[in-house]
């Protein structure tokens, strides 16, 4: 899959709530395939603290419109520049970049997300909704009830249940613990996960106990994304020390040295 | 049409746009964005007589106009780099440079005269600056007679063009490029990173796995400049000029500070196109101003 660099245009920027926005971006050239666990590296035009491009998960793309949505969290400076991006503004991306989750034909699938972790698991929920029969079920944790996202997208697509962490909303506590998780045996097919790296270890431990294969989508730090600066390595038992970025960023979690 | 070519030693390079080792993987990580033959040269991932695993994660802090990075010369060993490497990438039109690491001059000796067999790969930059390296790298690059043996030693066993990348961690780097040029050296690359750390305040740890790191990207462009220019004062041989260089004007600020041939590092992590950009930077800044050929432009800084 050819990786290409050039401007795409802002479409919309769509706050969602104090933490969340989302940017969707349209390439009047169209968008070349992409498949569900692949990012973008964007490049941050106008932010004298960052010098590197940013990362980010592919939320939703639609090929008809020729647009891709980035689902981003404001966290630092990088993320603040954005979240101020305007209509007809370019932003110039690298992308395609990294692997992709492995799809199972006629399975019975739960994808765990946590804050902004959620953004892939949109993207891959409708690739298996279009392409394959799939069951899908989501579990998607957020911190209090007003940072929840878009909950009417993963709806449409499969069953929902959330979390928060002061109840305000869905179950309280974390996605680990939620009655879905914490059903003995569970039937899943398959577990996919992306959040906050204690969060994706908990569950590739609930997914080990019950012989599930999980797949989880790793956020190391990039220098380049392409696989030229050896900087996002992770140690992995079956290839020993790779880049998250080329090898990953998704990756079954029992190869991972955790 | 402008001539572009520069001959570095005995190695002619058809312009003067070379990568940086350690930015530009083996070439084949930049494929789909540029055309990998109208590079003058790559300077391909520093390669060692064994194989290294490299530095813990994390081994990367952004920086102010920078970036430090420690990955630590992981590579899978000379032998690999023979085997798999060296077939794939020669199939481009560009001279192939292989940066040169060990832990001793044993080491480095090994790799050189391994790589002096290959017949498409025509030089090699000696790295004696590599600042993430416990053992050797370093080193030899800040411990003058340490600097001198090492080239000497390679200079016995490999017979083609030999570059030496000097480091920027002394306090006089002129002193070095001068022990280089009469150790036997063909051409002095330089400069290396910084030494440098990072800390996050907040969870009181530093930012890389090493605590420090080698320091690279616009922050240490003057410096880097300046060195440039002193070095190709004092020394006879070419110089390969690098440190922050992020556009074609950056590139020639460079070489009117006296470099023949200039490398592009943590630019290629940004604008995986730029070394292109920088090649028909300089093709139109040398048209503009009149210039027939590039070797015209080399050092011409009036001051």
């Amino acid at each position: 899959m050819k990786k290409r660099i050039g401007d795409l245009i802002v479409v919309s920027n769509k706050r969602l709530n104090q933490d969340f926005f989302i940017l969707k971006l349209s390439s009047p050239e169209g968008i070349p395939e992409i498949l569900p666990g692949q990012f973008v590296e964007v490049r941050i035009d106008g932010c004298p603290s960052t010098f590197l491009r940013r990362p980010f998960s592919i939320y939703n793309v639609d090929y008809r419109e020729k647009t891709i949505e980035l689902l981003i969290k404001k966290a630092g400076n990088g993320s603040a520049t954005l979240a101020q991006a305007k209509p007809n503004q370019k932003l110039n991306l690298i992308y395609p970049l990294g692997n992709s989750f492995t799809i199972h034909e006629r399975s019975n699938v739960l994808l765990v997300g946590g804050g902004t972790g959620v953004a892939p698991l949109l993207f891959l929920g409708n690739y298996l909704k279009e392409k394959h029969t799939v069951e899908l079920q989501f579990l998607l944790g957020f911190r209090t009830s007003e940072l929840i996202v878009e909950i009417d997208r993963f709806k449409a697509i499969g069953k929902v249940y959330i979390t928060t962490e002061d109840g305000s909303h869905g179950h309280k506590g974390l996605v680990i613990h939620h009655p879905v998780l914490s059903g003995k045996p569970l039937k899943f097919d398959m577990i996919y996960s992306c959040g906050p790296e204690s969060m994706m270890k908990e569950v590739a431990k609930i997914a080990g106990s019950n012989t599930i294969n999980c797949e989880v989508s790793l956020e190391n730090l990039m220098g380049c994304g392409f696989g030229a600066c050896l900087c996002c390595v992770v140690d992995t038992i079956d290839r020993g020390i790779i880049n998250t970025c080329t090898e990953g960023p998704v990756f079954n979690t029992k190869n991972l040295k955790w | 049409m402008v001539d572009l070519k520069v001959d570095i030693g005995k190695l002619i390079l058809k312009n003067p746009v070379i990568t940086a080792s350690g930015t530009f993987g083996y070439g084949q990580e930049y494929e789909d964005f540029i055309d990998l033959s109208r590079l003058g040269g790559i300077v391909v991932k520093g390669v060692t007589g064994k194989a290294r695993q490299g530095h813990p994660y994390p081994r990367m802090a952004e920086t102010p106009s920078g970036m430090l990075n420690a990955v630590g010369l992981q590579n899978k060993g000379i032998d690999y780099f023979i085997e798999n490497i060296y077939p794939e990438i020669v199939k481009y039109d560009t001279e192939i440079i292989v940066n040169v690491n060990g832990a001793s001059i044993e080491e480095y000796c090994e790799v050189a005269l391994k790589v002096d067999k290959l017949d498409k790969i025509k030089a090699i930059e000696l790295n004696i600056s590599c600042p993430n390296v416990k053992e050797g790298g370093i080193i030899f690059g800040t411990h003058c007679p340490s600097a001198m043996a090492v080239t000497r030693a390679v200079r016995e066993v490999y017979s083609k063009t030999l570059m030496v990348k000097l480091s920027p961690n002394v306090t006089d780097i002129v002193e070095f490029a001068q022990a280089i040029e009469s150790s036997g050296a063909d051409s002095v690359s330089l400069v290396n990173t910084f030494v440098g750390m990072a800390i996050d305040a907040k969870t009181r740890k530093p930012l890389l796995s090493t605590v420090t790191g080698g320091l690279s990207g616009p922050a240490i462009k003057p410096i880097a400049l300046r060195m440039v220019w002193q070095v190709s004062k004092a020394v006879k041989i070419p110089v390969i000029g690098m440190g922050g260089i992020m556009n074609a004007m950056d590139a020639i600020e460079f070489i009117l500070a006296g470099a023949s041939a200039i490398q592009v590092g943590t630019a290629n992590f940004i604008n995986p196109a730029i070394t292109i950009e920088i090649l028909e930077g300089i093709t139109k800044y040398l048209k503009e101003n009149g210039y027939n050929s590039f070797r015209e432009l080399i050092g011409t800084l009036e001051c």
